[in-house]
């Protein structure tokens, strides 16, 4: 008993300090290994030590069997993913812990008897269950939506859906705790399916510059699921592990949010577009926007005192990120100052792009965050937009009516010159035309990213 | 009110617990910077994956003939080392990234 509880709080410790060695880019690596050897720990001395009404831990064949399938699939899921891919991998992961804590809840359920349970019991198992199968629905929706296997659902019925299944899960989770039995016998089998079903409708009508928020949100409910197992068995590493994340999971969410000026209920109930970004695309139909041709783009490129990169999810697409610190490599060579200004939200994660970066080796101090990269702006030479739309939108500050309008960017238009790159003229993924590419400073260099900017590269060396 | 008040007796020490890592959760991240939100967000992804302790537990105490506790807690063992496994690779992957070139 003693062996199991100095392990568990070896493990409690080995999650803080992780987590708060994650926090900095120096030691992030380090502590991520850490609260994996913490984690290592914990499980060992629960198989090992742990013990229930004198018994110690049986099935362990089963036990180890279930593990090595779990641990065969994961690593070779994880090593396998695409840099690209990393969201809807966290988001997928994600769904499994959640899925693991419903099931905890169903088996505790049973495996106590129907009957003579006090509401403290009740109520930690009717939540865990329902959080997890939430959080696992809506992890696979998510990575679905990602991984573009399934489309947005739009409408705004969709909210009054939602408002209908949230309310029957907390009704049956209330009914349930205050009068067992409300609902009949099968009420945890009922509360499975409305809350798996809640979690599809939750997600399904959240667009793509949301899909981060709701990444980190179902994130911190798994935390919450687990410590509610953690509850259950008072167990105290899944109580700090679970808690931990819980918090901040949800204090990452609310500053995402922030990033976006919108509010977490917003997030939740209402979906992002809606009716007005259908009228705004199709009133600006008669604008035309200017091309800039490859030799003019590089021409302008070399000769410029400073250039600034803005990188959105089109780079992550076309997997530009190597040969953006090529181009970015040749333009330091003739002497150009070239940054990236990271909008936090920028890509599908926030980070996204940091990670796509620094894949391709490029230095921390090139990359800018939004807030330091404005104000630099106005002395700014060029500015290249590789693949990033809504980040760059001139709506968000001049246009009430969009449905972006309050969401910090990156202030392109006050740079000299700005370069679009992009493959056509299509709305970003907030489904909303931008007024920058119509913009007189503005310039379009239409095609594939990679392309793009391998051929400017070749254009540059040929100078 | 007898039953919360007994809830809370019985569990003080957990309550304690929770409150305290609420507030620890929120110290421990309120400086990230957003080059790190996404390595933060998955390495926090895998330590709920401690959530596999419970289904070890699950699955260690169900009886033989249970049939239904030995077949999800199987499946719970499982979902659960995904979570834990993948999660810590995953991370490590993308921190990989960050490391200091020579």
């Amino acid at each position: 008993m003693f062996l199991l509880e100095i392990s568990y709080l070896i493990g409690s410790i080995t999650f803080i300090v992780g987590l708060k060695m994650l926090s900095s880019p120096d030691s992030a690596r380090k502590g991520n290994i850490y609260a994996a050897i913490g984690m290592g720990i914990a499980i060992l001395a629960t198989i090992l030590f742990h013990e229930k009404d004198g018994h110690s831990i049986g099935n362990i064949p089963w036990i180890l069997g279930a593990m090595a399938i779990g641990t065969v699939i994961g690593w070779l899921m994880a090593m396998k993913v695409k840099m690209t891919a990393m969201p809807q991998m966290v988001s997928f992961f994600n769904g499994m812990g959640g899925a693991c804590a419903a099931i905890i809840a169903l088996v505790e359920f049973h495996g106590h008897g129907s009957a003579s349970h006090d509401w403290g019991f009740l109520l930690i198992v009717f939540l865990g269950l329902a959080i997890g199968s939430v959080s696992f629905s809506g992890s696979i929706i998510a990575h679905g939506k990602l991984d573009g296997w399934i489309n947005d659902t739009r409408g705004s019925w969709m909210k009054i859906v939602n408002l209908i299944m949230l309310a029957a899960v907390l009704a049956m989770v209330v009914g349930e705790v205050l009068a067992p039995g409300t609902f009949g016998p099968n009420a945890i089998w009922i509360l499975l399916v409305i809350s798996l079903l809640y979690g599809i409708t939750f997600v399904l009508p959240i667009g793509g510059a949301d899909m981060p928020v709701v990444i980190s949100l179902l994130n911190s409910f798994t935390g919450m699921a687990a410590a509610f197992g953690g509850f259950l068995y008072g167990n105290a590493v899944m109580l700090t592990g679970g808690i931990l994340v819980g918090s901040a999971g949800t204090i990452l969410t609310v500053l995402m949010c922030q990033a976006m000026n919108r509010s977490l209920l917003n997030v939740i109930i209402g979906s992002f577009g809606g009716g007005g970004a259908a009228a705004g695309g199709g009133a600006d139909g008669e604008q035309v926007a200017k091309e800039i041709s490859l030799t003019d783009a590089a021409i302008l490129c070399a000769y410029a005192n400073k250039v600034v990169i803005v990188p959105g999810y089109g780079l992550a697409v076309a997997q530009a990120q190597h040969v953006c610190h090529e181009f970015e490599k040749a333009l330091e060579g003739r002497g150009v100052d070239v940054s990236f200004a990271i909008h936090p939200v920028a890509g599908r994660m926030p980070g996204h792009m940091n990670v796509l970066l620094a894949e391709a080796d490029v230095p921390y101090p090139k990359l800018v965050e939004m807030e330091d990269a404005n104000p630099q702006l106005p002395n700014t030479d060029v500015l290249i937009v590789v693949g990033a739309n809504d980040v760059v939108n001139p709506a968000a500050e001049d246009d009430p009516s969009s449905p972006i309008y309050g969401m910090p960017v990156i202030q392109a238009w006050n740079a000299k010159n700005v370069i679009v790159m992009k493959r056509s003229m299509k709305p970003g993924y907030a489904g909303i035309q931008n007024q920058l590419f119509f913009h007189p400073k503005t310039k379009m260099l239409f095609g594939d990213a990679k392309d793009s900017l391998q051929n400017l590269v070749s254009e540059l060396k040929n100078l | 009110m007898d039953s919360l008040a007994t809830f809370f007796l019985e569990n003080q020490h957990m309550i304690y617990i929770v409150i305290l890592s609420v507030f620890l959760g929120i110290e421990v991240i309120s400086n990230v910077p957003a080059i790190l939100h996404t390595p933060l967000m998955s390495g926090a992804n895998a330590i709920h994956g401690v959530v596999i302790i419970g289904a070890i537990i699950v699955m260690g105490h169900a009886a033989q003939d249970d049939y239904l506790a030995l077949s999800l807690g199987f499946l719970a063992v499982v979902l659960g080392t995904l979570n834990v496994v993948g999660g810590f690779v995953v991370t490590n992957r993308m921190l990989e990234m960050f490391k200091k070139k020579k």
